[in-house]
């Protein structure tokens, strides 16, 4: 047990460097690049005078690093700073929006998951079969289609041919589970339509990449049922490829929100990023992208350590 | 052929005309069909072994298979009978195969670390099918497997079982998996080339404990493999087979004594090359000295103080096992791996310690031939250009000049120019390492480095590779190093012999005063352990070298475990 | 030699569809029945047979802002992909044969880059730069260059290991022999295959961030952009936003199947030749 749990403190400890590491590139993206962020904020019509103004107020004129531990230093201790554009406080703008985001997020996961590894497990039984084909042609077609198509073709139907859920999903504090379930319906959709294909062949190959090994045959050999070899021989080597695939697919999920934030107007982080960037309120981008970050590279650090456990050569060392 | 055996009693298996197709998919063509196994015929009696024989593609896996009702892939059983216990099985359909397999039939395959779920402990899965079947409880069933743990001679019987499968070495997995077909007490084996992956000194603990069960148990089998000599210790009967079809069927005497067909004939004659001993000269062309070398920036050692000579136009022979270090020392003599320590001299002249610091010339006076010859050769080359690049690179030929040159290598290895637009995968395998030495060949070297080059090939074909490697050494005059596992390849061509063993050179001398006794423990344990074509040796040689298979067998997966370095 | 008609059903059509759209962009002025600013209707004007996708939100015709677009969407992609490939490739290469510390850094760098999803970096990026072709083409060509760089290391080093390589290397040749005769010849199919995938990545990461008015700036507009445009009237029930997104997901598959084809019938390398 000892070798296993050494290994998964290394990668906790692998990812919080990596973490580190993004912010410096966070940071050094949006600081050290060529656009001047006072000059982007004023435009080009702006007096010397002001920009210096603003570049002091900023704390422009102190080195780059002595910035970047301010700012990280900030991070650490709650403090994103001040928006730019609205002078609000950034980490109180973006609790009840980050609490809207994964709600939505774990919706989508909730009916996107099972869904696909059920899919995924049909496919193998009727492999080469039409089920299977279909498997094959909508997972080529829904990494073809951007989010938008998807999103607006929903809209079109679901919310003005037939009206039967709102286009803009508003929502609010207090809201009832209801009516929130309701608003976040269109949305929830497009984000697990997104990933649901794509995800459900990944978990197809997984499993059938397991249903190959010589282990199998031995099993059939022994006079087992397909369930019973399924059940009892391939999906115990099953479960570590399948988180794996269930959490890269989280961490796309994450990003499919940002678009399908923007197109239902849905209160949320992604949307909030993006009307700072065109903004160009460089404090909220560095907050905001650098906490996407952190649940991209958590949700690959969970897919790591299920695969580390999974393993029985690691959890029983010679 | 043997009689019609209908009216025998005490009958067990009884596969009648049996057909056996499978579809392929080739890329880029349609899907066809393709026999695998044509009219097949053949009987086994209660407690009898009968060895099924040839070279791949002879379809001796696929009839095993049949008698489990079992096809892999695509390969499915479209015409005859398969007759066990008196009744046809191939009308019991999926459930019946069911019923059957694990409780009448058992599967022994060839790579049991592939076979075993690495996801459970050995025992849960060596006891699964008796439970399956409901034939003892769970306490019966492990008592038994304990029983057959200690009588396959596996260290630890109480305990080995609460082990997963990457915890044990691979001959005791091999045992483990004879142990789990035996357990459920049934009434055929199929084994699958059970010993092939194994080393020699490996091979024959676990073959002594394979024939031993079969005896006690009283269990039929049926014994796949490619090795005729393995097979004549283990069965009672051996059926040759080729492309799918008997060649012939016998007694084990009457087939390795007295073969009736001409194929027969020469899979039991195949090591019968004839190759004079030369004397050696009085300066050696190559000369290793005192040569250390390791991976790892120093840390795994695989070469240890290794010193070895080969004179103009003869072979020196390295034999080892797995881990023996001989591939090694192939690569620290062309200075892919730098030595250490210790000095490689050429033709009077000392070697540069890397690749970079070789003079052309001495790159071209040293060779090399691969084990796989499918991935030595560039498959978006033709023969042409594979051969005709060393003309060019080193004699600067072109054009006209070099594809006549091209055209008189491909004659030199019997392969004839219209071969020179062929891509690599147009060859077969022999066809694909003959092109390897006339592309080593082209180089006019005087010495080659032959890499294990006959141990992926057929055993005819094997064959005829040594002797067109004999023929050019004739002609051409090249020195060869010979690196290989097979001590009867080693007697059929070597002029001096290496053996070595954990990354140290054990013995050494010519072939005659290295095969002559006393021997040191190793090279003893090596040469007895190479099966020999005679029924009954195995016998003897578990009476007069090592009576006691338990420790035979704990010997040689100490030394793997040792030399693998865990 | 190709055989036309050996080539599957799915692939001609994604083979017929994609010259249908290129030639379209390249020959869009000839092609476009109106201007590519001009209003020529009404606001949202239905489909007619003088205008065939109708109008869109400022009275333009939209087949011919389509066309005009399929000339923007597919000049940035093609210029963005060009890039990543490029540079990717050539530093892939590099790495595998080269190794040591090059390999070292650049691959630690990639590892990096990739970390964080490639939309939230860009996103991170394009807030401080300026609005313009040469950056968005910039940021999308070396943002994505670190998958192909990957798939190109991977392929380079298995290749590199193999008995073929190592041969040539004892025969003494130089490096240039052993990249360009050796191992780019049995690189080629999975790249070209790539290749295919990675365009169909540029034009989806350009239409999303047109589509949040972050890509290419009005009047000039790629489809991800006509999408921003019209996306209003979905709630009226005017589908014009829904044609522009429909042809970046026609673009999308007609490359997707002539990518699997392409890389369906590249064999093997043990098994030869394709």
């Amino acid at each position: 047990m000892s070798l296993v749990f050494r290994l998964v403190a290394q990668r906790i400890a692998l990812g919080i460097l990596l973490l580190l590491a993004i912010s410096v590139l966070i940071f050094a993206g949006t600081q050290i690049l060529p656009g001047d962020v006072a000059q982007a904020i004023l435009g080009q019509s702006a007096t010397p005078e002001s920009l210096a103004n603003l570049r002091e107020q900023l704390g422009l004129n102190d080195p780059a690093y002595i910035r970047y531990f301010h700012w990280l230093g900030g991070v650490l201790t709650g403090d994103l700073g001040t928006a730019m554009s609205s002078g609000q406080d950034i980490a109180t703008s973006i609790k009840g929006r980050l609490w809207n985001t994964l709600f939505l997020a774990f919706w989508a996961a909730i009916v996107a998951v099972p869904l696909a590894i059920i899919l995924g497990l049909i496919a193998v039984r009727h492999r080469n079969g039409w089920v299977d084909k279909l498997i094959s042609g909508l997972a080529l077609a829904s990494t073809s289609f951007p989010e938008f198509f998807i999103g607006y073709v929903l809209v079109y139907f679901f919310a003005v041919k037939w009206q039967i859920f709102p286009a803009i999903s508003t929502v609010y504090d207090g809201m009832p589970f209801g009516e929130r379930m309701q608003a976040i319906a269109l949305p929830g959709t497009a984000l697990t339509l997104g990933v649901l294909a794509h995800m459900m062949r990944m978990t197809r190959a997984a499993i059938l990449n397991v249903m190959q090994s010589v282990y199998v045959e031995t099993a059939e050999l022994k006079g087992l049922s397909a369930f019973n070899v399924i059940r009892k021989h391939a999906f115990p080597n099953a479960i570590a490829p399948i988180i794996n695939v269930v959490m890269l697919n989280l961490a796309y999920l994450i990003v499919g929100v940002v678009v399908v934030e923007v197109i239902f107007v849905y209160p949320g982080m992604g949307q909030y990023l993006v009307d700072h960037v065109t903004k160009r309120d460089v404090p909220v981008v560095q907050a905001v992208g650098l906490i996407f970050a952190a649940v991209y590279i958590s949700l690959n650090i969970i897919a790591d350590i299920a695969a580390i456990i999974a393993n029985p050569r690691l959890r029983h060392p010679k | 052929m043997m009689a019609d055996s209908k009216a025998k009693p005490g009958l067990l298996l009884d596969i009648r005309n049996l057909r056996i197709e499978a579809t392929v998919y080739p890329p880029g063509e349609a899907p066809k069909t393709i026999t695998l196994v044509h009219d097949v015929s053949l009987t086994l009696e209660k407690g009898k072994v009968l060895g099924l024989i040839g070279e791949s593609g002879a379809g001796k896996s696929t009839i095993g298979l049949s008698s489990m009702g079992y096809g892999r892939g695509g390969v499915r059983i479209t015409g005859g009978e398969v007759i066990l216990n008196g009744r046809d099985i191939l009308k019991g359909g999926k459930e019946g195969f069911r019923k059957l397999r694990g409780r009448e039939v058992c599967y022994v395959a060839q790579s049991a670390a592939a076979a075993f779920n690495p996801a459970h402990r050995l025992m849960d899965q060596v006891v699964e099918a008796t439970l399956l079947h409901g034939t003892a409880t769970r306490a019966e069933a492990e008592k038994r497997a304990v029983a057959l743990f200690k009588k396959l001679g596996l260290p630890n019987p109480e305990t080995i079982g609460q082990r997963f499968p990457h915890q044990v070495s691979g001959g005791q997995l091999q045992r483990v998996m004879t142990a789990m077909a035996l357990c459920s007490e049934p009434d055929l084996i199929v084994f699958d080339e059970p010993t092939t992956a194994l080393d020699v000194t490996t091979q024959i603990g676990v073959l002594a404990a394979i024939k031993d069960a079969i005896r006690d148990t009283h269990v039929a089998a049926l014994y796949i493999t490619h090795d005729l000599a393995v097979v004549a210790q283990v069965s009672n009967e051996i059926m040759v087979l080729r492309h799918g079809r008997v060649v012939e069927w016998g007694g084990t005497r009457q087939i390795i004594k007295e073969p009736r067909q001409e194929y027969t004939n020469a899979l039991v004659s195949v090591h019968e090359i004839e190759h004079q001993e030369q004397k050696p000269g009085a300066t050696p062309l190559l000369s290793v000295r005192n040569v250390t070398a390791a991976y790892g920036g120093g840390h795994v050692k695989v070469l240890k103080n290794v010193s070895v000579d080969i004179f103009p136009g003869q072979t020196l022979a390295v034999v080892g096992e797995s881990g023996s270090g001989k591939s090694t020392l192939a690569r620290a003599i062309t200075g892919l791996l730098p030595p250490e320590q210790g000095t490689v001299t050429f033709d009077g002249r000392p070697l540069g310690n890397k690749l970079a610091d070789r003079p052309k010339e001495d790159l071209r006076q040293l060779q090399m031939i691969y084990q796989m010859a499918d991935v030595a050769m560039n498959p978006r080359q033709t023969v042409g250009t594979i051969i005709g690049r060393p003309l060019e690179f080193y004699f600067g030929m072109k054009g006209r000049e070099r594809d006549k040159r091209v055209a008189e290598l491909l004659d030199e290895i019997e392969m004839g120019k219209g071969f020179i637009d062929r891509y690599p995968a147009e060859l077969s395998g022999g066809q694909k390492q003959r092109v390897c030495i006339a592309r080593s060949l082209a180089a006019k070297p005087k010495l080659i480095i032959c890499d294990e080059v006959t141990s992926a090939l057929d055993l005819l074909v094997a064959n005829g590779i040594l002797k067109l490697l004999l023929n050019l050494q004739q002609h051409e005059k090249v020195a060869y190093l010979f690196i290989t596992h097979d001590f009867a390849t080693v007697k059929s061509i070597a002029d001096s012999i290496a053996v070595m063993y954990r990354g140290e050179v054990v013995r050494y001398g010519s072939k005659s005063k290295v095969l002559m006794p006393p021997f040191d423990p190793y090279t003893d344990l090596l040469l007895s352990s190479v099966p020999e074509m005679r029924p009954g040796w195995l016998d003897e040689i578990r009476d007069s070298v090592t009576t006691d298979v338990a420790k035979m067998a704990e010997m040689s997966d100490e030394r793997i475990r040792l030399a693998s370095g865990r | 030699m190709l055989d036309i008609k050996r080539i599957p059903i799915p692939a001609l059509i994604g083979l017929i569809l994609t010259a249908l759209f290129v030639l379209a962009a390249i020959f869009a002025p000839w092609i476009a029945p109106y201007g590519n600013g001009e209003i020529v209707g009404d606001v949202w004007g239905p489909m007619s047979a003088t205008h065939w996708l109708g109008t869109d939100n400022l009275g333009r015709d939209l087949l011919s802002r389509m066309i005009y677009g399929a000339r923007v969407t597919l000049f940035i992609a093609v210029l963005a992909t060009a890039l990543s490939f490029s540079l990717g490739a050539i530093l892939g290469f590099s790495a595998a044969v080269f190794g040591g510390w090059f390999d070292t850094l650049m691959s630690r760098l990639v590892d990096l880059l990739m970390s964080i999803p490639t939309l939230i970096m860009g996103l991170v990026v394009l807030s401080v730069l300026p609005t313009n072709l040469v950056t968005l083409i910039l940021v999308m060509g070396i943002l994505d260059s670190t998958r192909v760089y990957r798939l190109s290391r991977a392929v380079a080093v298995d290749i590199n290991v193999m008995d073929f390589v190592e041969a040539a290397k004892l025969r003494g040749e130089g490096s240039m022999w052993i990249i360009f005769r050796e191992i780019l010849p049995n690189a080629l199919s999975p790249l070209v295959s790539e290749l295919g995938l990675r365009f169909i990545y540029a034009v989806l990461f350009l239409s999303t961030l047109s589509f949040l008015g972050l890509g290419v700036q009005p009047p000039s507009a790629d489809w991800g952009g006509m999408v921003k445009e019209n996306k209003d009237g979905i709630v009226f029930g005017i589908a014009a936003a829904l044609i522009p997104a429909a042809a970046i997901a026609m673009l999308a598959i007609s490359v997707n199947l002539v990518a699997d084809w392409v890389l369906n019938r590249t064999t093997s390398l043990k098994g030869g030749r394709g």
